[in-house]
């Protein structure tokens, strides 16, 4: 017997099987009924599975067959399982052999008649960039996983095709020439791996890197990506600790923005751990407010607005109280957060978004980028 | 909603039920309605709310169908505990799947096949029948389920009643998503069916699963791709054009179907033969693979697990990738140790400086396990890759230095794997370690130390004064560090017998005297007998050359390596340990191996055989596969006539075979072969052609000196193997050319790659005179133990007189090991299987061939078919049943051109060598 579990919130999904399941789809699925539940209820935690707990039978019965997943979309599952228990019961012959072909048909994730008076579709880029900088600025490590979400707002069955500044594709359509396209140029971006939500038509991808899909209504992730190739770092940052003596570290860190001065950055948190021992610190910094946080073992340093091409300086002394222990210091990284709107690290660009209709109705799109830290650590 | 739902788990009153009965009675449609939710709510808590059976069915006939689901659920609950009530329901059920809803339909499907009740499976039939062909998708795909949890139930009914026939037809179903359940629903009862021909791909099913792969859900893609990891593929050109297909598979966004695709591509290595699909599989296969790594936690761990795996049989598949393994600082320790797993697997001479600084950074973190295993991984390093060895041990220094206990302790332990690896050439850092001897407080690394101490106890000055410092709390020292003082106490009284004498007799005594455990009292007595009667003994026990250590980089055994390939995703490829361990298989190997009977021209017996012997070798461990196969097949169809042309008429054929078997009489192996019925005729006739001069006797290559009066202190052996009657034979010729009268002979095999071991004790006429010789003839078996050899036909023999012992080595030709049925009939399907490795040579200079059959025969090896007069196709098989396929063509009348396929490519190269012999004989 084997037991699978995730937890989300204050409660536990566990799967159990007694053969060789296949584990990786164990867990994809738990995750797609957190998912769920968040889509259903907003917040999935205890409260919400006790006072839905009829519903949750239902869905689970309708998603999971004999151990077998089945339609687990929830824009067609909330055609027929519903949080109001009304509509299923004017659940007509017609109504019923509509949601059964949707909840079996190609396009399992969209109904059909679906009608906006305006009709609109929003893309937010949103990367989260990685870095490991050892202590002499090297980096050991830096990638992005970006992923791109859509709201899509559109009437009717709509097509969709959507072309980023993706090299392999520019290359294929000869737009780049023999100059190797520069980091901050309108140039290319070399994707290491994508990955698309359902709808993309995966084939027509491998054959010739467009994406062409039907769009679910409403909020959605169409793809997510990673690269690591020419990621422009949005922070540096330096850091140096000195153990003066067995009771005072000296720290100085200088954070600099390497984004176009124009675009800014916004709560930027940084994290200096200190010693267990440490009893207090005095903290001078050029921006932003900074303290000491006891329970974290760290000096936090916040600045709410950081510019572009800005550096910002932190110095602070930590006061250690003497103990009997020796053991040393295990340092563990500088951490960083922050926000960057309209920056991408990756460099990706949204060429075009275009939507083809029966009733060949316009359109509105809406793209906005932004940036933020993944793990964006820096020894020291 | 949510206050009325809150107080369903919150009564507690007395006599609940008898409250709930009245409710589910009552009038008001509502009011029953939350009574059924009360019900269901106690359920959920654990409250026996089974005596409400009735009353709650009552309620099953509605028009709501929020109402009728809760009621489905409950029985689902009760129906096992009150299987006579649940009759009640069945009206209402079968009536439900009339509904014009198909909603309606598909629930009451879905819910009675979950009843498992035995009683209902009549009236379900039916039913289940008419949803199996409804016109609406919805309907069909549930009841393609359905099926399989009625087979679950009652596997005779689902079969008698052609309902598995009708979910077979669903696979061209035109809805994508009833083809995706039609597929798990067969793979399920396959699965759990003894014969495994229930779900059998072929051309037409993978043509339509290709093309449903493309629009059915991401569960159905990966139903799909699950089958297409068992289907075998033709040919290379079909492999590659469904890993074309498949490939597209590894852009979803659901990590399961990117791992299950990755299982495909794997499996399908083995069947694309050319560079460059293989080296495009494998470069497509990096970057979803990295990215399994920013999935959530779980699903990581799942993806390091497998690509664990991956990185064993392909070791290429990632090498540029090493930096994504390593560790975040906020990763789950479960996440952790898998990558440090993965960054010693990946390690080379080219990235090492990488990974070794890095693992000193980890070295410095808090999770003391984690620190542990990371300088453990240091260690490994060291063992794995020769020239870092040096570099590890300086980062270990330097760890050393920083005195942070446990990090000390575990460096001293994988210090200790160096000294074993690296003997003599890292003594110089002894100093450093000794300088940690007070904080050492771990057995193990106390034993390490005290090891090290032992085994350099020559080059340490103070080595005696070291050890005294351990004496002192000998008494309380757990075992382990007790064993290696007694035996470091020995070993350096054997290097320095002068200053140590004092301290071994301490240690002796303390050991013997006044310990109570046993394992250390014996080993002190067996030090204190050695040294006290034969110290020069002593010396070549306690100070023996110990055997090199290896790298410990390979997570699982080659044959489970292959099987969990085959099974990647799945809990097998988490735990690294054998699906038929965990219980009923999702994705079986053996029902691969049910294709492979389809294949195999309907010999089914041969197969199963087949597949059990190679769960036994699996379990052995054995060297070579497929050991102990048994090969059912060929008796009877080796004397089946498979062509009739080049003029060899079937009855001809029929004879030859025939004259094989009695070539050297008829003895009590033959029965099995021989029945009176089957020979009875020929018999006669065939034994007087035999006599008459048809068959002469096996080749045998001349015997070679094996031992010479000069090393063998007067004896001299020579010897060579032969065939009689099949059975194979050693031929020894004993000469004693010392003065004396030799006797006492015996002989030993040592285990080697066939398990070729005496079957009889070796018959030399004792005492042989001084001038004598004699020959003998010692009959052989493969009963012996297995061990893979380098190379592979070699055998270590010694033989022992009542002078002493003598070793000595032989190649066996392989010829000798051939059974008398080559497997003819298998002849076909081995020669097209184009996973055996395959190689062509040409023997020259034979000067015409005559007798080529006849040759052959003699020597186990059987002509399957002979297309034309010039071409032979010939096949033979060990007696443990390796077999090796070959076609022969006589070129120009003084050369053969052979093509010779085999499983085992190692056996060509001995083929070839036999073949030699033979065609020249």
């Amino acid at each position: 017997m084997s037991f699978f579990h995730v937890r989300h919130e204050n409660i536990y999904l566990v799967g159990v099987t007694k053969v060789n399941a296949n584990a990786g789809l164990v867990f994809e699925f738990l995750y797609k009924v957190v998912n769920l539940g968040r889509s259903y209820f907003g917040r999935f935690d205890e409260e919400a599975v006790k006072n839905n707990f009829t519903l949750i039978y239902e869905l689970l019965d309708e998603i999971c067959d004999f151990g077998f997943p089945q339609n687990t979309e929830s824009e067609t599952l909330k055609l027929f399982i519903t949080t109001e228990g009304v509509k299923s019961e004017k659940n007509s012959k017609d109504e019923g052999s509509k949601i059964a072909i949707q909840a079996t048909g190609a396009v399992a994730w969209r109904r059909p008649d679906i009608k906006y008076r305006k009709n609109e579709a929003f893309i937010d880029v949103i990367e989260s960039v990685n870095l490991l900088m050892s202590a002499k600025g090297t980096v050991l490590r830096a990638d992005v996983s970006g992923s791109i979400l859509m709201r899509a707002y559109l009437s009717g069955m709509p097509e969709c095709k959507f072309g980023l500044n993706d090299r392999v594709l520019l290359e294929k359509e000869g737009k780049i020439g023999s100059s190797p396209a520069g980091r901050k140029a309108p140039g290319a971006v070399e994707l290491d791996d994508c990955q698309f939500h359902q709808c993309v038509k995966l084939a027509s991808f491998d054959s010739n890197r467009t994406i062409n899909f039907i769009p679910p209504d409403g909020e959605f992730e169409l793809m997510k990506y990673r690269t690591t190739e020419n990621i422009n770092l949005p922070f540096r940052v330096h850091a140096v600790a000195n153990e003066v003596s067995k009771t005072t570290v000296e720290f100085k860190v200088a954070v600099r923005s390497q984004f176009a001065s124009k675009v800014y950055a916004q709560n930027v948190v940084i994290k200096i751990p200190v010693p267990t021992n440490t009893s207090g610190a005095k903290i001078v910094v050029t921006a932003g407010r900074a303290k000491y946080v006891g329970s974290e073992n760290c000096l936090v340093w916040k600045i709410a607005r950081f510019q572009g091409q800005a550096e910002y300086l932190f110095s602070a002394e930590a006061e250690l109280t003497s103990t009997t222990v020796k053991k040393a210091w295990s340092r563990p990284p500088i951490s960083m957060d922050f926000q960057v709107l309209m920056f991408t690290a990756s460099g990706l660009m949204v060429r075009f978004l275009k939507i083809f209709e029966k009733s060949n109705y316009p359109s509105v799109k809406w793209v906005r980028y932004m940036t933020k830290a993944g793990t964006y650590q820096i020894r020291f | 909603m949510a206050a009325r739902a809150q107080k369903f788990f919150s009564t507690t009153k007395k006599g609940e039920n008898f409250e709930l009965k009245a409710e589910l009675n009552s009038e008001y449609k509502e009011k029953r309605k939350e009574a059924v939710k009360k019900v269901i709510a106690n359920m959920t808590i654990g409250k026996d709310v089974s005596s409400l059976f009735a009353d709650v069915v009552k309620n099953m006939q509605t028009e709501d169908l929020e109402l009728k689901k809760l009621v489905y659920l409950y029985l689902i609950n009760y129906a096992r505990t009150q299987p006579e009530l649940v009759i009640l329901a069945v009206n209402t059920f079968v009536k439900d799947t009339d509904d014009v809803n198909p909603l309606i339909r598909a629930l009451a499907i879905r819910t009675m096949g979950l009843l498992r009740v035995e009683r209902i499976v009549d009236y379900l039939l039916e039913p289940l029948k008419k949803g199996l062909r409804d016109e609406d998708p919805y309907v069909r795909k549930t009841a393609a389920l359905c099926v399989a949890k009625l087979f679950d139930l009652s596997p005779a009914i689902a079969m008698d009643n052609g309902l598995v026939a009708i979910v077979q037809e669903m696979l061209s179903d035109r809805n994508p998503m009833v083809i995706a359940n039609a597929v798990a629903a067969l793979a399920e009862i396959s699965g759990a069916s003894v014969k495994k021909d229930v779900f059998v791909v072929n051309n037409t099913i993978l043509t339509k699963l290709l093309a449903a792969i493309n629009e059915c859900t991401e569960w159905g893609q990966i139903c799909i791709l699950n089958s297409l990891a068992t289907y075998r593929p033709n040919d290379a050109r079909e492999a590659r054009e469904i890993v074309e297909r498949v490939m597209p598979r590894l852009q979803h966004a659901n990590a399961s179907v990117v791992m299950n695709a990755v299982k495909v591509l794997m499996v399908y290595l083995n069947y694309v033969n050319d560079e460059d699909t293989t080296k495009q599989i494998i470069r497509k296969l990096a970057p979803p693979l990295v990215t399994l790594l920013s999935s959530e936690p779980e699903l990581q761990y799942v993806a390091l697990r497998n690509i664990n795996l991956i990185l064993q049989k392909r070791p290429d598949v990632l090498n540029q990738e090493m930096r994504v393994f390593f560790t975040k600082y906020n990763d789950p320790p479960y996440v952790k140790y898998e990558k440090l797993e993965v960054i010693i697997k990946l390690a080379s001479d080219k990235n090492v400086d990488q990974v070794l600084s890095e693992l000193k950074e980890y070295a410095n973190e808090v999770d003391v396990d984690f620190v542990r295993k990371s300088v453990r991984a240091i260690g490994r390093c060291a063992v794995k890759i020769d020239s870092a060895a040096e570099k590890c041990i300086n980062v270990l220094l330097d760890l050393i230095k920083t005195k942070v206990n446990y990090v000390v302790q575990e460096a001293i332990i994988v210090i200790k794997d160096i000294f074993r690896k690296y003997p003599q050439r890292y003594e110089g850092i002894i100093p450093a370690l000794c300088e940690n001897l007070d904080t050492l407080d771990e057995p193990e690394a106390k034993a390490s130390l005290i090891w090290i101490i032992g085994e350099y106890a020559d080059r340490i000055e103070n080595a005696d004064e070291l050890l005294e410092h351990f004496l002192e709390g000998f008494k309380d020292e757990n075992a382990l560090v007790q064993l290696q003082l007694v035996s470091a106490a020995v070993k350096l009284f054997l290097k320095k017998p002068g200053s140590a004498q004092e301290i071994v007799q301490r240690v002796l005594n303390m050991a013997t005297q006044q310990n109570d455990n046993p394992d250390i009292r014996d080993r002190a007595y067996i030090y204190w007998r050695l040294l006290s009667s034969n110290p020069q003994a002593a010396k070549a026990v306690v100070l023996a050359e110990k055997p090199p250590i290896e790298a410990d980089t390979a997570t699982v055994s080659e044959s489970l390596l292959d099987e969990l390939i085959q099974n990647i995703a799945t809990l097998a490829s988490v735990y690294h340990k054998s699906p038929s361990l965990l219980g009923g298989t999702a994705v079986d190997v053996s029902a691969v191996r049910g294709e492979t009977t389809l294949e195999m021209d309907a010999e089914e017996p041969e197969v199963d055989a087949r597949s059990v012997a190679q769960q036994v070798n699996a379990a052995v461990g054995g060297g070579i596969e497929n050991l102990l196969d048994l090969d059912f097949g060929g008796p009877i169809t080796t004397a089946t006539p498979t062509s009739g042309g080049a003029g060899l008429t079937p009855q001809k054929s029929n004879i030859d075979d025939l004259l094989g078997l009695m070539d050297s009489g008829p003895g009590p192996s033959t029965p099995p072969y021989g029945t009176p019925t089957a020979s009875g005729g020929f018999g006669g006739f065939n034994f007087g052609s035999s006599l008459g001069g048809g068959s002469g006797p096996s080749f045998s290559f001349p015997k070679t000196s094996l031992l010479t009066s000069a090393d063998a202190q007067g004896l001299e052996l020579q010897g060579t193997f032969s065939r009689k009657n099949g059975q194979p034979y050693l031929e020894l010729t004993f000469g004693n050319r010392s003065g004396a009268p030799m006797s006492d002979f015996a002989i030993q095999f040592n285990v080697n790659s066939f398990g070729v071991a005496p079957a009889a004790a070796l018959q030399v006429p004792s005492p042989l005179g001084p001038g004598a010789t004699v020959d003998v003839s010692l009959p052989l078996n493969t009963s012996g133990g297995v061990q893979r050899m380098e190379p592979v036909n070699l055998l270590q023999i010694a033989v022992k007189n009542n002078v002493g012992v003598y070793y000595f080595s032989i190649s066996i030709p392989i010829h000798v090991l051939f059974g008398n049925d080559g497997g003819a009939g298998a002849f076909g399907s081995r020669w097209g299987d184009f996973a055996l490795s395959s190689q062509q040579f040409t023997i020259q200079g034979l000067g015409g061939v005559q007798d080529l059959a006849g040759k052959l025969r003699r020597n186990g090896v059987v002509v399957a078919q002979q297309p034309n007069p010039t071409t032979f196709q010939v096949t033979a098989q060990t007696i443990n049943g390796e077999f090796v396929v070959a076609e022969l063509n006589i070129s120009s009348g003084s050369g053969v051109a052979v093509t010779a396929k085999a499983k085992n490519a190692d056996l060509i190269p001995l083929f070839q060598q036999s073949l030699e012999g033979i065609l020249r004989s």
